[in-house]
């Protein structure tokens, strides 16, 4: 403890317990069980590994994933933007009810979500009966995959959207008004601008997730190989077969892209917090 | 989140620019759709689908005795979970924001990566540590400790993926809070487990109970790294989830919907408790 | 309780905060550290009450040195800026805390406390507030309770950081002189700091300018105000007109105009010299009485209560004069935007440091 004190600029007692705890569950929960992963790829050298990450059957899962979440978070992102707006501006019974709904996908087990858009979507379901009569099939496609991904991402869009427009200074406005501009040229030229950092921090966050997704999304999905099999689902089949190595390569990759992904949310509140000081 | 406000800002009741009544009946319209679209459909859906065969059947879905084993796990999980992440919660945001050093933002992100990773990955990391196959994994199996398909396993992979929930709702709650009450106890005299329970917890007792009942939440829903880890057997390794999961596959609808429902009846009430915990902050906060 | 602080040096990352001082406040004394922002002296209030550690240095209260002692040890109360007090529980606890948290043999009974409570808040006239929260408490109020508080301990040494610096103009008076008798009454050795030097000069019984992170002067307020040692000095405790020019030969340039050097200037090679002349004792009359006397223009005058602000334009100098005079001088004078007067300039200081306005 006297080690520590002499060195700290603060006086608080506590340091090196608690930093040292936090230090260990880190370590034992997340730190060493991650590096499992890189662990299990090392081994394998150079080649087995670029082998298994880019044999046919993964290279469709990673496409898969990718552009459903990709979609799905494209969707969102409108969607998103359209309910945060709403929500925060205008006045109707009702809204703090649904503002409140807005976190269900949050709290939702993914199993259920999937459970119900599968047997929505089914074709004797409410929704896929009338759109099988339209010759519409969204159960075993990767429509029905980006439904499903639509439902986890939105309160991402929503929630990191809200803040921000809450904090719009209400002056801006009344000066663009003033200056001549229609409400239209008003969101475009001057919100929208200001909204976009978050936008694309909630939409990011959206993708991210949407690319791990497993739950919500086997059910709807049909697994079909080569069709519509995601990347987890992909990792899982790997595992059943107890090929560990070829489970890691494939989460490897994934692990990558969402930690640079991670990294790029970083960067761009960084600049948006430099943006708009 | 919940959010401190500052000390100057008081409940401003803002008059905003509105849009005129066409573009917001029309914005409102869309938006109800894609509610009832992805929201209300479901969730009626759950329920109807529930009770298509009945009350008694409804009833006997969820009384029956392997659903009960999934929920008897599911909440041991729970219990176990939210105390431990809750703990290191508190003293991992006791670190990072009552001291300074080097490498805190590092530490920060290391705390959000739960989010950035699959829950496939979470459930794979495990069973690359001590699954069966693995020497750590074996060496522990001869003595008798089997994680990977047993609730050990479970509850390890469940904290993996809820250990932020806690952690990212205090720091921002201790950030805004300071160090200055607790200097001030220090000078007073006080010991540091009498400044962390008589100041520090009090302080952020809301805070705390809101990451709880989120982390709580994720830890009864959590799928996707259970379902690696568990080993799918009924009445021993099967939580609620993965019990709704089994009875869709065996086509059994309604039951699964049954037991789903239990878990929508929970997601509404997280979804309640957060927003009369968010009130209820807000009321606390304006005073100051 | 007589404090020593000796050879105090504290570094930040890029910046020395506090550069070797050395000071001694004599016991029961009630001293001001006075400087600009950023001057270190919070830094030195924190180091003396152990909420920071010194780089170097000791600090020796009552003759023991308690440079490297935890807070708890060292028996100082400190009353924060921001008052720090304990937002979730009452009055009442908090001024109790200190007591309530002593270990189990030194502990007063449940009605010791109570007692002691009540008196400290009889002291600051608030009994009426112990079942309330601080939140339900205006700013003042809950500085009084903060320094309740600090006080329930019978700490040796009581340290102020800025204690009025959050609060309204009027509060912050009232509370000054509420702060100075309450000194008077209980005689704690105590140190404040605070950037306002009316409130140093109106609450010292000394006043330690800083700057830097270094002493520029300690001195009664008296001292520290009348005989200023550097341009530093002069200028914080006051307004000031200054005047850049040279000093040679025994005789100082203003603008165009000379004045005789100070004696200890009076030989000293030529060199730059800055003089200064408070606003204050500037004579402004409509009658030439000196043969040295300015002539000025009013340009513009400000009303300041019971002070009126002139702003004159002299004959030789590049730049405007504030002068202050008494409301009714001006009034018998008469005196109006754009007349003429004549300008004397009292007491002038000349200063050859570095120091540069």
């Amino acid at each position: 403890m006297e080690l520590f004190q002499t060195k700290r600029r603060n006086i608080l007692p506590g340091f090196g317990l608690s930093m040292g705890y936090t230090l260990f569950y880190l370590s034992a929960i997340v730190i060493v069980p991650l590096s499992m992963i890189f662990l299990n790829t090392l081994p394998m050298g150079w080649e087995p590994f670029i082998h298994a990450v880019t044999a046919p059957r993964v290279l469709a899962s990673y496409r898969l994933s990718f552009s459903t979440a990709f979609f799905a978070a494209l969707f969102d992102a409108v969607a998103g933007l359209l309910t945060a707006w709403v929500l925060v501006r205008y006045r109707f019974p009702g809204k703090q009810f649904l503002d409140a709904l807005v976190d269900l996908p949050f709290a939702l087990p993914t199993a259920v979500a999937g459970i119900c858009f599968a047997t929505l979507y089914s074709p004797v379901g409410w929704l896929g009966e009338t759109l099988t009569k339209w010759n519409i099939t969204i159960i075993n496609s990767a429509t029905g995959i980006v439904i499903a991904l639509v439902f986890i991402g939105f309160p991402f869009v929503v929630r990191t959207i809200q803040p921000v427009l809450e904090e719009v200074e209400q002056e801006i406005e009344e000066a663009a008004h003033c200056l001549g501009a229609t409400r239209w040229q008003t969101f475009r030229r001057i919100l929208l601008p200001h909204l976009f950092p978050a936008l694309l921090t909630g939409s990011t966050l959206a993708f991210a997730r949407g690319i791990g997704e497993y739950g919500s999304v086997i059910f709807i999905a049909g697994n079909l190989p080569m069709k519509t099999e995601i990347a987890p689902l992909m990792i899982m089949s790997k595992l059943d077969q107890f090929d560990y190595a070829g489970a890691s390569a494939v989460a490897l990759v994934l692990l990558l892209i969402s930690f640079s992904m991670l990294l790029a949310l970083n960067a761009i509140q960084e600049w948006q917090q430099k943006e708009y000081r | 989140m919940l959010k401190e406000p500052t000390s100057e800002t008081a409940p401003i009741v803002k008059k905003r620019v509105s849009d005129p009544l066409p573009v917001q009946v029309v914005l409102i319209g869309v938006m109800l759709l894609f509610f009832i679209g992805f929201i209300f459909l479901p969730l009626g859906l759950v329920f109807a689908q529930a009770f298509q065969k009945g009350w008694l059947f409804y009833l006997e879905s969820i009384t029956e005795s392997y659903a009960l084993e999934a929920i008897k796990l599911t909440l041991t999980t729970v219990a176990i979970v939210v105390p431990l992440n809750a703990f290191f919660g508190v003293t991992a945001a006791w670190a990072i924001t009552k001291f300074n050093f080097a490498g805190k933002a590092a530490l920060k992100t290391l705390l959000d990566l739960p989010f950035a990773v699959s829950p496939v990955i979470a459930g794979l990391i495990f069973v690359l540590l001590v699954g069966s196959r693995t020497p750590f994994g074996s060496w522990l199996g001869e003595h008798g400790i089997k994680i990977i398909f047993s609730t050990p396993g479970i509850v390890i992979a469940t904290l993996f993926v809820t250990f932020p929930f806690v952690v990212r709702e205090l720091i921002p709650l201790m950030e805004a809070q300071g160090r200055d009450e607790e200097e001030a106890a220090l000078t007073l005299g006080a010991r540091g487990w009498q400044i962390v329970g008589k100041i520090t917890l009090p302080n952020i007792s809301l805070g705390l109970l809101y990451g709880m009942i989120l982390c709580g939440a994720r830890s009864i829903g959590e799928f996707g790294a259970v379902s690696v880890v568990s080993g799918h057997i009924r009445g021993q390794t099967n939580t609620v989830p993965l019990h709704v999961e089994i009875l869709y596959s065996e086509y059994n609808f309604a039951a699964s919907f049954a037991v789903a429902s239990i878990l929508v009846f929970l997601a509404l009430l997280t979804v309640t408790l957060k927003v009369a915990m968010e009130k209820q902050f807000q009321k606390n906060s304006f005073h100051h | 309780m007589g404090i020593e602080l000796q050879n105090i040096t504290k570094k930040f990352t890029g910046y020395t905060a506090l550069d070797n001082i050395s000071l001694n406040v004599a016991s029961g004394e009630l001293v001001a550290l006075l400087g600009p922002s950023g001057c270190g002296k919070t830094t030195l209030l924190r180091i003396i009450a152990g909420l920071e550690l010194p780089d170097s240095g000791k600090i020796i209260l009552e003759n023991k040195d308690t440079t490297n002692l935890p807070p708890r040890e060292k028996n100082v109360g400190f009353v924060f800026q921001h008052y720090a007090l304990f937002r979730r529980l009452t009055v009442f606890e908090n001024v109790a805390f200190g007591l309530k948290v002593l270990p189990r043999k030194e502990r007063p009974s449940r009605t010791e406390i109570c007692d002691r409570v009540e008196h400290l808040l009889k002291m600051v006239q608030m009994e009426w507030a112990l079942k309330r929260y601080p939140s339900q408490l205006s700013g003042g109020q809950r500085q009084r309770i903060a320094l309740a508080r600090a006080l329930a301990v019978n700490p040796k040494v009581l340290l102020l950081d800025e204690p009025f610096s959050a609060l309204d103009a009027k509060v912050r008076q009232e509370l000054r002189r509420w702060l100075r008798k309450l000194h008077d009454e209980i005689h704690v050795t105590s140190i404040f700091v605070t950037h306002d030097q009316e409130e140093a000069l109106e609450l010292a019984d000394r006043i330690v300018v800083i700057n830097k992170g270094r002493i520029e002067q300690q001195g009664t307020p008296q001292e520290v105000y009348d005989h200023p040692k550097n341009a530093f000095v002069y200028n914080f405790l006051g307004n000031v007109n200054v005047f850049h020019g040279r000093i040679k030969n025994g005789k100082v340039s203003l603008g165009t105009h000379h004045v005789d050097a100070p004696d200890d200037l009076k030989h000293t090679e030529e060199k730059p010299s800055q003089a200064f002349v408070r606003p204050h004792e500037i004579g402004i009359s409509k009658i030439r009485s000196n043969e040295t006397d300015l002539t000025g223009t009013i340009r513009e005058v400000r009303l300041m209560g019971g002070q009126i602000g002139l702003n004159l334009a002299c004959e030789g100098f590049d730049h405007p004069i504030d002068a202050e005079i008494p409301r009714e001088l001006y009034i018998n004078l008469e005196l109006a935007k754009g007349d003429t007067v004549f300008v004397s300039l009292n007491r002038v200081k000349v200063f050859t440091g570095d120091y540069v306005i």
